[in-house]
């Protein structure tokens, strides 16, 4: 019987000798060797998503300017982030967009930038407008404040999303004749196609799906840059249905997660446009598993073939929270490009990049295998059903 | 010969069946990419035609001496590749095939030889990877 402690597991690691592979890997390898010797072998699997996800922002703290200000609004160009907070700090929220924007207005609107464009230009190091203003105290004088900064201006930054990496979401359809914009992509009518927004496989929450080692303090890969699981993400709905291997078949889990924003990069951190919907910013996030024992391994193990999601359609049951499912399909059905309801052969189409996924947990089981990034044991864990939270909603909610 | 024209017909001629003549008489073969009428009713087709050398310049021609004019399509749409996420969300949209996931990869492709300058991509794409350049 394998039993490892994070401090064993840790202990390899710094010693350049932890065997890690990925959650696609771990699949053949179990099928090779079986769990128990898989169990033994493995030390940690590493996991990947690379999404839209909405909840997601960044914590600036402007710096003060002379004669001092307490900004009460704060545009980065032309994006307002939340200034009621402190003097000089300021949330800026992914889906934010300017003023001048017309919106849904001439519709399908563009929504060509929004927060997350301007969180995407902070990492990649470019220019961006800060335009300030304030009522004057006599504390805080200063009543306007424009600046071309970058981030290297910011004094701290940090990226805040409060509902990240869902366990499990929505396939969308249209039932309707008319074309439909929404947060899931362009849905083109009588079932024209069919998106779906998660890694599977690879995606963290899948592969600890009753949280075992994932709580407040998990260590992860955040934006290109180091992060922490800083709580339960909002709508964290643990008591979904599951399936015998306790993954969840319908949105469950999420989490919130915290990082400094001046480590991360462009490449992980996107800003997008949902035509008719609006901006949001695409976040990369790669989660570690230790094989804490072959629980865990089989966890891990856990293969496209055996995870199901509910298909929803986006023209009544969705925007009217009817809760109506109308079936079930895994993510080989949908990763194979085309599922079948009733009669009927729908093209599927990911919103979530499958190649991002795995590319970032390639990239963290490198930096594991190096020795630059040990593992941290929760101080406690996601909450699982009768634990305190279980978000009442109907399925879904706008995607994390 | 192989190109792909825009053709521009006045409102006088939009009825008249100007295609078939270059299919008939000068034998030449219409793919239609994109057509449409503007309030004015004036008429704007993005069409692949083919046929030999001497058969598309008189079916050319042909077209200017009833008032249509002709200009080789110079707008094409590029995949900026830095910008794509591969997210996938293209390959339903895209009429053409032109944008495909490889499986089992989970790749995107852009075809440039299929696509037929629809322009859907353009606004679906979340990333903004894809553009029209002139
Ligand atoms: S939608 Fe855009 S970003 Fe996504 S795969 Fe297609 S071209 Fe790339
Ligand atoms: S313009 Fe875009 S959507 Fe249209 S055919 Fe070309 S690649 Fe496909």
């Amino acid at each position: 019987m394998t039993k490892k402690t994070y401090e064993e597991i840790n202990e390899k690691i710094r010693a350049g000798e932890a065997v890690v592979v990925t959650a696609e890997e771990v699949i053949s390898l179990v099928k090779e060797r079986g769990t128990a010797e898989t169990a033994s072998y493995v030390d940690v699997v590493t996991t990947g998503t690379f999404g839209p996800m909405c909840s997601s922002g960044a914590f600036l703290n402007l710096g003060h300017p002379k004669p001092r200000m307490r900004m009460s609004k704060v545009l980065l160009n032309g994006v307002e982030a939340y200034a009621g907070i402190a003097a000089v700090d300021a949330y800026l929220g992914a889906t934010q967009i300017p003023e001048t924007d017309p919106a849904n207005k001439s519709f399908p609107g563009h929504f060509n930038y929004g927060g997350g464009h301007v969180l995407e230009d902070l990492v990649a190091g470019k220019e961006v407008f800060l335009d300030a203003y304030s009522y004057g105290t006599d504390c805080y004088p200063r009543k306007t404040y424009q600046k071309t900064i970058t981030l290297k201006d910011i004094p701290y930054a940090v990226l805040y999303n409060t509902r990240n990496a869902y366990q499990n979401y929505n396939v969308a359809v249209n039932l309707s004749d008319r074309t439909l914009y929404t947060y899931m992509g362009l849905l083109k009518p009588n079932l024209g196609n069919a998106n779906y927004s998660t890694a599977g496989q690879l995606s963290p929450l899948f592969n600890d799906p009753c949280y075992r080692t994932l709580g407040l303090g998990t260590k992860i890969f955040l934006g290109g840059g180091v992060g922490y699981v800083s709580w339960f993400g909002t709508q964290h709905s643990p008591g979904a249905p599951r399936g015998e291997n306790g993954v969840p078949l319908s949105p469950a889990g999420t989490l919130a997660v915290i990082g400094d924003l001046k480590q991360m990069s462009a490449r992980w951190l996107r800003g997008v446009s949902f035509l008719g919907y609006g901006a949001s910013l695409m976040v990369g996030i790669g989660i570690p598993i230790p094989i804490l024992d072959e629980e865990m391994l089989k966890y891990t193990a856990v293969s496209d073939e055996e995870i199901f999601t509910p298909v929803v359609d986006y023209s009544e049951a969705y925007p009217q929270g009817t809760g109506e499912v109308l079936g079930r399909v895994s993510y080989a059905q949908l990763k194979s490009g085309q599922i079948t309801l009733g009669e009927k052969a729908i093209p599927t189409a990911p919103l979530s990049s499958y190649a991002g996924a795995r590319q970032i947990a390639g990239i963290l089981k490198e930096w594991i295998q190096k020795g630059e990034f040990l593992l941290t044991k929760p101080a406690f864990n996601l909450p699982l059903t009768g634990e305190g939270v279980d978000y009442k909603g109907s399925v879904g909610g706008e995607i994390s | 010969m192989r190109e792909k024209m825009v053709l521009y017909f006045p409102a006088t001629v939009v009825e008249q069946p100007l295609t078939y003549s270059l299919i008939k008489d000068y034998n030449l073969m219409i793919n239609i990419l994109k057509a449409n009428i503007n309030p004015k009713m004036e008429g704007r087709i993005v069409a692949e035609i083919s046929g030999e050398k001497k058969d598309f310049h008189a079916g050319l021609e042909f077209l200017q001496s009833r008032g249509v004019r002709v200009f080789p399509l110079e707008q094409e749409i590029v995949w900026v590749e830095e910008r794509c996420t591969h997210c996938g969300a293209c390959t339903v949209i895209c009429p053409a095939g032109a944008l495909v996931l490889e499986r089992p990869e989970m790749i995107v492709r852009f075809k440039g030889d299929k696509c037929i300058i629809c322009e859907h991509c353009i606004t679906a794409c979340p990333s903004r990877a894809m553009e029209v350049r002139y």
